[in-house]
């Protein structure tokens, strides 16, 4: 019966149920280390320009006196290096990708809003370290 | 009697998942010669190591080819670390060699899918893909990419698996095997497949030496050439043994895809079986200074990463030899004297893969 | 941890095919070919291996120099060589399968002798 040996499997895809998820309607399958999209928190961005350096396809820009931290979407390859060079986590990685684009431009801006802490007086700190 | 006509083949054409192009030399329906040619998505990958960190330019390594990413990602910092002198730390190793084996499978099934396809069993094609998905759903659990892992670093590996992980991922392999011999029988034993594969595309066994064929190209021929016995990453401490078939036919490559798939489930066993506990990786300082082919065995045969560095942050020169390109040789080899109507076969039997043969 | 050894012996360009003509005669099989540019001068390697024992020929050229074709050997170095030829410009002579250039099809002549690069900078824009 060497015509049939296809036969098996397709009378059982044919009773069980579809192997596809019915996309729009059910999200599409995620786990929790896939890479998604960058997210930036502004308010806890330092700016000190390590992503900027470590990105690989340069997609990210941090303008320091302009307060702007820039993505370009299109020339990201959501390695996560960003992520991981982060010294203050602002950095994560969300689930999603990042939605298809009409128009040639992948640029997304944001606006730095951390604001440095007032330095502690010098006896404060004193009393903290004891505490 | 034998005028002769040339037929271009590709670098569009319905069995191509990538452009090359080949010019047919005919007679009648018979080829005579072929004309191989590339370069429609060069891309001078190679050139960016003068602009990219050689700890940066794993992610342009990785990014050459879309399916065996991971191995080229391996191979990459496999030869950073020889040229270091690293010592890669035993966990890092068998968490490269369950990756490797696990890309491995996908590789193949999209191949074979993408095989079946080409002989118009459509079928075949979607179930193939289907169980495909199983791996690709592993790969990501464990990486968080389905198609460009990024996990490899230089010095080790950037993502753990727990051990309870690795224990469900071996669990999870039982169900796997057996929905894969289903579908191996249909590629092994079904008629229709064999009517279309048996004594399509010959190549001998001095052909396939001489000529470079490597991978189940070569494996296919009876040229039992398998990378993975020079011992790198968890290699050396596993059972295997190359497989073989000797009819040297599109058939016999086929079945030598087929039967590794269950070796690779057998290797990922093992490595499950005896991965240490450990770090995963070691901190790399300063800059390498050196030369070295790194060599590993991709799906579709033996891939060459030579780089040479000078002591700066930046390598001067990076090679990337595909085993594609060296099949291209066999390829001529195995059209010369074949039908038109078995040219797609024979094309597909040796698993392109323009994207990194250009790079 | 040394994966494998290598050894890499480097001759002038005259010795070339008699040296390629012992590894076929040694029955070694051609793992590659590859060309770099080191300064102003080609450094071509071609790697054989036998058994995985791996060794490497290398040979220092200028940039004018003709390199003799081993593909009356090796009938498979055809796609080396053109690529070599395709990419860095050198002038390899008596070729089994010669695409006069064609072989990888680039738009500018000679990319890899001079790599140019496209928005290069710290910032998309720059």
């Amino acid at each position: 019966m060497a015509f049939f040996e296809m036969a098996k499997t397709a009378i059982r895809t044919v009773v069980s149920r579809p192997a596809t998820l019915m996309y729009p309607a059910r999200p599409g399958k995620k786990t929790g280390l896939s890479r998604g999209h960058v997210v930036i928190d502004p308010s806890r961005c330092i700016s000190c320009g390590m992503c900027m350096k470590k990105c690989p396809s340069e997609a990210i820009c941090v303008e320091k006196d302009e307060r702007i931290w820039r993505i370009d979407r299109l020339r990201c390859v959501v390695c996560n290096s960003c992520i991981e060079v982060c010294p203050v986590k602002c950095l994560r990685m969300d689930l999603q990708y990042s939605p298809a684009l009409l128009s040639h431009s992948g640029l997304e801006t944001f606006l730095i809003t951390y604001v440095k802490p007032e330095r502690p007086k010098k006896s404060e700190t004193g009393e903290n370290a004891d505490a | 009697m034998s005028r002769k006509i040339v037929i271009p083949f590709g670098p569009q054409h319905p069995v191509l998942p990538e452009p090359i192009h080949l010019d047919l030399v005919l007679e009648d329906e018979t080829v005579v010669d072929v004309i191989p040619s590339i370069g429609y998505i060069h891309r001078g990958l190679e050139t960016l190591v003068a602009k990219r960190e050689f700890t940066e330019y794993v992610y342009i390594a990785e990014r050459t080819c879309g399916i065996c990413s991971f191995i080229h990602g391996l191979t990459y910092c496999q030869g950073v670390e020889q040229i270091m002198d690293l010592e890669v730390p035993p966990r890092a190793h068998y968490l490269r060699t369950i990756w490797s084996e696990y890309s491995r499978l996908h590789s193949h099934l999209l191949w074979l899918g993408l095989f079946a396809d080409a002989m118009g069993f459509e079928n075949l094609f979607m179930n193939s893909w289907r169980l495909r998905e199983f791996v690709l759903d592993i790969l990501e659990e464990t990486t968080g990419g389905r198609v460009i892992q990024g996990s490899c670093k230089i010095g080790g590996v950037r993502k753990d698996i727990s051990n309870e992980k690795l224990a469900s991922m071996a669990a999870d392999l039982k169900g796997f095997e057996a929905e894969l011999s289903d579908l191996s029988d249909v590629f092994l034993h079904d008629d229709s497949v064999k009517s279309r594969l048996v004594d399509v595309g010959k190549l001998t066994r001095t052909d396939a030496y001489d000529l470079g064929a490597m991978g189940p190209v070569a494996r296919g021929s009876g040229v039992g050439i398998d990378l993975r016995k020079t011992g790198y990453a968890a290699y050396r401490d596993l059972r295997f043994e190359p497989v073989t078939e000797t009819a040297g036919d599109s058939y016999a490559r086929c079945a030598v895809r087929v039967r590794e798939l269950f070796g690779s489930i057998d290797l990922i066993r093992q490595a499950i079986e005896k991965i240490p506990e450990g770090d995963i990786e070691v901190k790399v300082k300063g800059n390498p200074d050196g030369e070295y082919f790194s060599r590993s065995e991709q799906p579709r045969g033996e891939l060459v990463h030579y780089l040479k560095a000078n002591g700066s942050k930046h390598l001067v020169r990076s090679r990337i030899r595909t085993p594609t390109l060296t099949n291209i040789p066999p390829l001529v080899k195995m059209l010369q004297g074949c039908e038109l109507a078995d040219v797609p076969v024979i094309v597909l039997s040796i698993d392109p893969c323009i994207g990194c043969t250009e790079r | 941890m040394k994966i494998e050894e290598q050894t890499t012996i480097v001759i002038g360009v005259e010795h070339l095919i008699g040296r390629v003509e012992q590894f076929r005669k040694g029955g070694y099989r051609l793992v590659q070919l590859n060309c770099s540019k080191i300064g102003e001068q080609f450094e071509i390697n071609y790697c054989f291996e036998r058994e995985y024992r791996f060794e490497n020929i290398r040979i220092v050229i200028d940039f004018e120099t003709e390199v003799p074709s081993i593909s009356g050997m090796y009938w498979g170095a055809f796609v080396y060589e053109n690529e070599m030829h395709d990419l860095y410009g050198v002038a390899v002579k008596g070729m089994n399968i010669d695409f006069q250039g064609n072989f990888i099809r680039t738009s500018v002549q000679y990319p890899f002798r001079n790599p140019s690069f496209q928005g290069e900078g710290p910032c998309q824009e720059k």
